[in-house]
């Protein structure tokens, strides 16, 4: 027994530092060598692990379909199948992290945040429309431009956040903790369907497409070479990770390194104390949901720029996998949302790689087994990936 | 109390109401009404406002001859969610209406076939635009006719024209796992099949935006055709990203499709996309393109697939009625009216000439195949609107199930036949 | 003697009552379709008379006249309504599925305390068991028409029963140590989980028929009788019905809806007032605290799943029977939020509130926003002018048709709701006071604060 535990020690120690942000140290190493560091230690984990099952399956099952060689498949998908899994997960992540700040300071799940996401990515579609129709875009610098556009979505959708906590939530600050939720929801309802009205009067349209084809540098594909296999990488994947990179290492210097991250820190530990301590609660809940929101609305116009055309509707899927992937990891843990949403990112694009060579299964199957994992996850941490065990009640 | 305080506010109010309705007269009797199902509110609100459209359209432009008849011709649109509680709902409020004559509807079929067993209780003829989902009519309701085609004569379509293109040996289906995408990939599968055609998946999906994942084993099975059982507000968006990831076949689609939107949304990978459609090119139907500046005037946006069969049931339902109404000398039954709707003749539509089977099916439907073209995409008027002008590669003239059992027993053989 | 008095004596509130019945009752039926006002008439008058019940429990009357007016509104009035209007008696039952829904919801989230996203899914379990054995489909279980007889759909309202209770206690087995938002999501997984594989479910083996959905599933015979009494009513109110059978029907329907809510709701009471409810009211206050007072946690978190869903393995059984149409897309997340929508509008752990929450949401969905968007599109077909402001109802722009926008309503009326009453319509007495009990403290806390900041 002694001499086990003692081996399972190193890889925990590990684990645990890689888990748990260090607070000494100098500030380049804990607020941008250690979240790179992080990231890039979820990401091949999760990887490894997850081809190490693919090339298991080809093993076990090397002929599924007539004709058809699993290790030859999975040697040819095993890039494409990474690489959308990583940028997927990473809007997951961002809008994980929404909830899970929320989550961290008000107890309770924000459904309306779904519809923030979208509301980021009809902004950055707008923005970007109008640069266009004004005939700049060409001439704009593209980081300059993918800047404006993210800064512009995630500047409206935070305020929108802070809008509607103010308006549907403070109210019901002391209410039992179900009611916000139902708050939550209607304002999910009116906030999808206004704005379809107000795109039904401004442009009469529904899709709304980013006008990503009119740039050169944005519509082809980028050809990488993995050994044999060839992929083409799109430039939009490539923004998502590298905008999702930047604003997490930001957010982590924030919510770890800043005065004001402190006091949301103090003010989701214990509210009452936090106040006592001279903190400004109501302050700090507002500041939380313009951060969370702000997050919410950059991944919409990721996204939207990734899959080319938003809808008012566009947010429900994504935002019950990211709130899937906010409890996954442990709900109110900001680096369980990000190992949240990448597990469930990659989880998903490996399935929906590999199901399909399973005629009884196949694709449409992607979320039952998503669900099932996520329910066996918990069944063994029953708080989540990262979570602490909290004594709660609904 | 509280609630005695509401219960007196309460009675105020049923009193002051009871009043008013006794002050306000009844409406002169001679009001028609045509009411319509489709979603106008939800993520599949986009096509069923294009139906809601169509029969408003038509009631517009249409409802003359009754109008000089004497009477009034009003439209009410009914909101469905895509919701059966909520369509069955609406409908036992129409069928309480008694000015009511006619029902157009609806987008979905799982919305449609519960409705339509209350339309039928009631002698309510309901004229679908869009569901092409066979059961609709295989049930041989009175009341029950659509203008559109069939989900299992569409599929094989389909499938025969792929097995003629040059090169194209495998193919791989994908649908949105709704009654129609679905059902039209089953249709399209069992044809491949027996064509021999391989077929290298079989998969649904809800996605409606970030496909990546699911273009995954497509690239590395490559097929030489990828078939999409659905709509386009789905498929462009996938055609598209298919495209930027590097794939390099051919797209097919049913009618679906058939929207301007494709181009936008599917951006030049839109041109080569093949689509089958029981809506006729505006060569063969003239008015179509009226129909559509009309549209497009009227509601500031292209047409919707299934917007023009909308129009063609209303006006089919509205002549229906107006013929009832002379032959009764007065506002028909309603069953006067499922009747007439039945005995339509040869009726010239904006996409199609209808004569409705025993089961409510048109007697020969004319299937089309179309290719999307440079000039289709382009947009020469510059309206900012696709001219969506596309090839046609195929006309198939298919009799419905009931007529091709007819024939058969009449020992004609109801083979299609082809004009290049 | 103030107003309130006067109002609270029996004599007085009664004539009331009895007033308002028959105002309400004449309201509704002398409504004519034809009115150009109707849907906004009609929109004043239902309502009111569907509350009646609610109105009458809550007056200062005898409790044996309370019951008897009740039984009246239910049994009598409600039936000849309906059958004067089809639309009201859909509604009606509809309301009593959805409260029925709504009770059961209530088992798992306002006596237990347990949040479940994925209620949908035991509704779903009962509607497809009775349409896969009737359904006019070929699945497993129905081979070449082979039908199961109409009348074992009352027994199969009991299997319902026991099948969803069971499939409760399965989904209940895995989750039990989950609690608050990790039991959300996993529930809310569940309920997906149902729906897909009703969707998928057709190969290899034919059990849901995919998303075609099972048509054509048989109905319970009819009750003999029930169309006489249906041909007399029509005849006595002179209502022009050629075909008696589908209003026959509805009755029929209405009357199991109504037999159903009333079994669950003596059902819900036994068990609130049971040891079994002061142990669930114990594990939803205080977990750790229940469990060091001796209440078998793990028996009677599973208790609740099965007892909830059973409530809706029953109601699906009926809602199959009355659609004769069964597929996935009634079974969503959508459905699963609206049904707890209903519980924490209408009055979270309390029945009356659950029940009244879902009269007044279904009503709102069905009926008050719906008649809404007529009243506006009647108006505009006669080109009304708003007299004042003077403007032109069909100048208002057809991207903003009401009828479009009945969802942006409901959330904005959600939103109002529960801001103005956080404890819902009808609180549960204990509700009540945590809430007032928290109000003080929160009042407290802030005096403390502003004397901090002042000091």
């Amino acid at each position: 027994m002694e001499s086990s535990r003692k081996a399972a020690n190193p890889l925990r120690q590990l684990v645990g530092w890689f888990t748990t942000p260090p607070v000494t140290g100098h500030w380049s190493y804990r607020f941008i060598l250690y979240p790179l560091l992080q990231i890039i230690a979820f990401i091949s984990v999760i990887a490894l692990f997850l081809s190490a099952i693919a090339y298991l399956l080809a093993f076990l099952f090397p002929e599924p379909r007539p004709n058809i060689l699993l290790l030859q498949q999975v040697n040819r998908q095993l890039p494409g199948m990474i690489i959308s899994g990583i940028s997927i997960g990473f809007v997951y992540a961002m809008i994980a992290l929404g909830y899970t700040l929320v989550y961290g300071v008000l107890k309770f799940i924000n459904f309306a945040h779904s519809e923030i996401f979208m509301v980021g990515g009809v902004i950055g579609f707008e923005v970007m429309r109008r640069i266009d129709d004004a005939g700049f875009i060409q001439t704009w610098n593209p980081v300059l431009l993918i800047t404006t556009i993210v800064l512009a979505a995630m500047l409206s959708s935070g305020l929108l956040a802070v809008f509607i906590e103010r308006v549907a939530y403070r109210p019901l600050r002391n209410a039992p903790r179900l009611i916000p939720l139902i708050s939550a929801i209607g304002v999910s309802f009116f906030l999808t369907d206004f704005v379809r009205a107000a795109q039904a009067l401004i442009r009469n349209d529904f899709n709304l497409t980013y006008p990503t084809n009119d740039l050169e540098w944005l519509r082809g594909a980028i050809p990488v070479a993995f050994g044999e296999v060839t992929v083409n990488v799109k430039p939009t994947s490539i923004i998502i990770v590298l905008g999702a990179v930047v604003t997490l290492v930001a957010l982590n210097f924030f919510v770890n390194g800043t005065k004001l991250g402190r006091g949301i820190r103090a003010v989701s530990q214990d509210q009452a104390t936090a106040g006592l301590m001279g903190i400004n609660v109501n302050r700090m809940i507002s500041l939380t949901f313009f951060v969370g929101g702000a997050f919410g609305g950059a991944a919409g116009t990721l996204f939207g720029m990734n899959v080319g055309t938003i809808t008012p509707y566009v947010g429900f899927i994504p935002g019950v996998k990211a709130f899937t992937a906010a409890v996954l990891g442990g709900i109110g843990n900001v680096t369980g949302a990000l190992l949240g949403g990448l597990t469930i990112g990659m989880l998903e694009a490996f399935l929906q790689g590999l199901l399909v060579y399973f005629p009884a299964l196949g694709q449409r199957y992607t979320d039952i087994f998503v669900f099932l994992i996520l329910i066996l996850i918990l069944i063994f941490r029953p708080s989540g990936l990262l979570g602490e065990r909290v004594d709660e009640k609904v | 109390m509280k609630t005695s305080r509401i219960l007196a506010l309460v009675l105020v109010l049923v009193l002051a109401l009871s009043l008013t309705s006794m002050m306000v007269k009844a409406q002169d009797m001679t009001v028609i009404k045509i009411a319509s199902q489709s979603p106008l509110s939800g993520p599949q609100s986009q096509l069923g406002v294009g139906i809601r459209n169509g029969v408003d359209l038509a009631v517009q432009q249409l409802s003359t001859d009754l109008m000089d008849m004497g009477y009034e011709i009003q439209y009410v649109p009914y909101d469905d969610q895509a919701t059966p509680d909520v369509g069955v709902s609406n409908a036992q409020a129409i069928v309480a209406d008694d000015a009511i004559l006619a029902v157009i509807g609806h987008l979905n079929s799982g919305v449609a076939i519960p409705s339509s067993e209350v339309y039928n209780a009631n002698d309510l003829v309901m004229v679908s635009p869009a569901n092409t989902n066979p059961l609709v009519t295989d049930r041989a309701y009175p009341t029950v006719n659509r203008v559109c085609g069939r989900d299992d004569l569409q599929g094989p379509t389909g499938a025969n024209f792929a097995d003629s293109i040059e090169g194209v040996e495998s193919v791989y289906i994908l649908h949105d796992t709704t009654a129609y995408g679905q059902g039209v990939a089953e249709a399209f599968q069992t044809e491949a099949e027996r064509l021999e055609l391989t077929v290298l998946g079989f998969e649904g999906t809800e996605e409606t935006a970030n496909f990546d994942g699911l273009i995954q084993p497509i690239l590395a099975l490559e097929p030489d055709l990828i078939y999409m059982g659905g709509i386009y507000s789905q498929f462009g968006i996938f055609i598209n990203q298919a495209a930027a990831a590097g794939y390099t076949g051919l797209y097919m689609g049913p009618d679906g499709f058939d929207s301007t939107e494709l181009a936008e949304l599917a951006g030049d990978a839109a041109v080569g996309v093949y689509f089958t459609s029981v809506a006729g090119p505006a060569s063969l139907y003239p008015n179509a393109a009226q129909f559509i500046e009309d549209y497009t005037e009227s509601f500031g946006e292209a047409p919707t697939p299934f917007a023009a069969q909308a129009y063609d049931a209303t006006a089919i339902a509205l002549a229906a009625i107006a013929r009832a109404a002379e032959a009764a000398g007065g506002v028909p039954s309603r069953a006067d009216v499922a009747s007439e709707v039945r005995a339509t003749e040869n009726y010239e539509g904006l996409t199609s000439t209808i004569t409705f089977d025993d089961n409510g099916d048109p007697e020969i439907g004319l299937y089309y195949v179309f290719q999307v073209t440079e000039d289709g995409v382009a947009d020469a008027d510059g309206d900012g609107v696709a001219d969506w002008q596309n090839e046609l590669l195929q006309t198939l003239e298919i009799p419905s199930p009931l007529m091709a059992a007819a024939m058969a027993e009449m020992e004609m053989t109801p083979e299609a036949t082809t004009t290049p | 003697m103030t107003l309130r008095e006067w109002l609270r004596q029996p004599t007085v509130a009664g004539v009331l009552i009895v007033a308002y019945l028959v105002v309400a009752i004449v309201a509704v039926l002398s409504l004519d379709r034809g009115n150009i006002i109707f849907p906004l008439l009609s929109t004043c008058a239902f309502p009111p008379l569907v509350l009646s019940p609610f109105v009458i429990l809550a007056s200062p009357l005898p409790g044996r006249l309370k019951l008897s007016l009740i039984l009246l509104v239910i049994m009598i009035v409600m039936p000849v309504i309906g059958i004067y209007d089809g639309a009201y008696m859909e509604l009606v039952t509809q309301i009593c599925i959805f409260a029925g829904l709504a009770l059961g919801l209530n088992v798992v989230v306002g006596f237990a305390g347990l949040l479940d996203l994925g209620y949908i899914a035991f509704f779903a379990v009962g509607a497809y068991l009775w349409s896969m054995f009737t359904s006019n489909v070929d699945t497993v279980f129905n081979i070449n028409g082979w039908l199961v007889p109409g009348w074992t759909f009352y027994l199969f309202l009991l299997v319902g029963v026991v099948i969803a209770a069971g499939v409760g206690i399965l989904l209940g087995l895995p989750v039990l140590r989950l609690r608050g938002d990790y039991l959300a999501i996993v529930t809310l997984g569940f309920g997906e989980m149902i729906r897909v594989l009703a969707r998928n479910l057709d190969t290899p083996i034919n059990f849901t028929n995919g998303s075609q959905g099972l048509s054509g599933v048989q109905r319970p015979p009819l009750v003999p009788g029930l169309s006489e009494g249906a041909t007399f009513v029509t005849q006595t109110m002179n209502i022009r019905t050629d075909n008696i059978e589908p209003v026959a029907y509805q009755v029929l329907f209405y009357f199991i809806a109504i037999a159903i809510l009333g079994l669950i709701i003596l059902a819900a009471r036994r068990l609130e007032d049971s040891p079994i409810g002061r142990a669930w009211t114990a594990i939803r206050e205080d977990e750790v605290a229940a469990i060091a007072m001796g209440v078998p946690l793990v028996r009677l978190k599973l208790l609740a799943f099965a007892s909830g869903a059973a409530f809706a393995g029953a109601i699906g059984v009926l809602y199959g029977a009355k659609q004769t149409f069964v597929s996935p897309e009634s079974f969503s997340l959508i459905q699963s939020i609206s049904i707890l929508a209903m519980v924490i509008v209408g009055g979270m752990g309390g029945i009356r509130g659950v029940v009244l929450g879902a009269v007044v949401v279904t009503l709102l969905n069905l009926q008050v926003l719906k008649n809404f968007s007529l009243q506006i599109n009647a108006l505009k077909n006669i080109d009304y002018v708003v007299p004042i402001i003077n403007f032109h109802i069909s100048a208002w722009p057809s991207q903003l048709e009401p009828a479009k926008y009945e969802r942006l309503v409901f959330g904005l009326l959600l939103v109002i709701m529960v801001i103005f009453r956080p404890a819902g319509l009808l609180p549960e007495p204990r509700r009540r006071m945590e809430l007032l009990a928290d109000k003080a403290e929160a009042q407290d806390e802030d005096a403390d604060g502003k004397a901090k900041a002042e000091g």
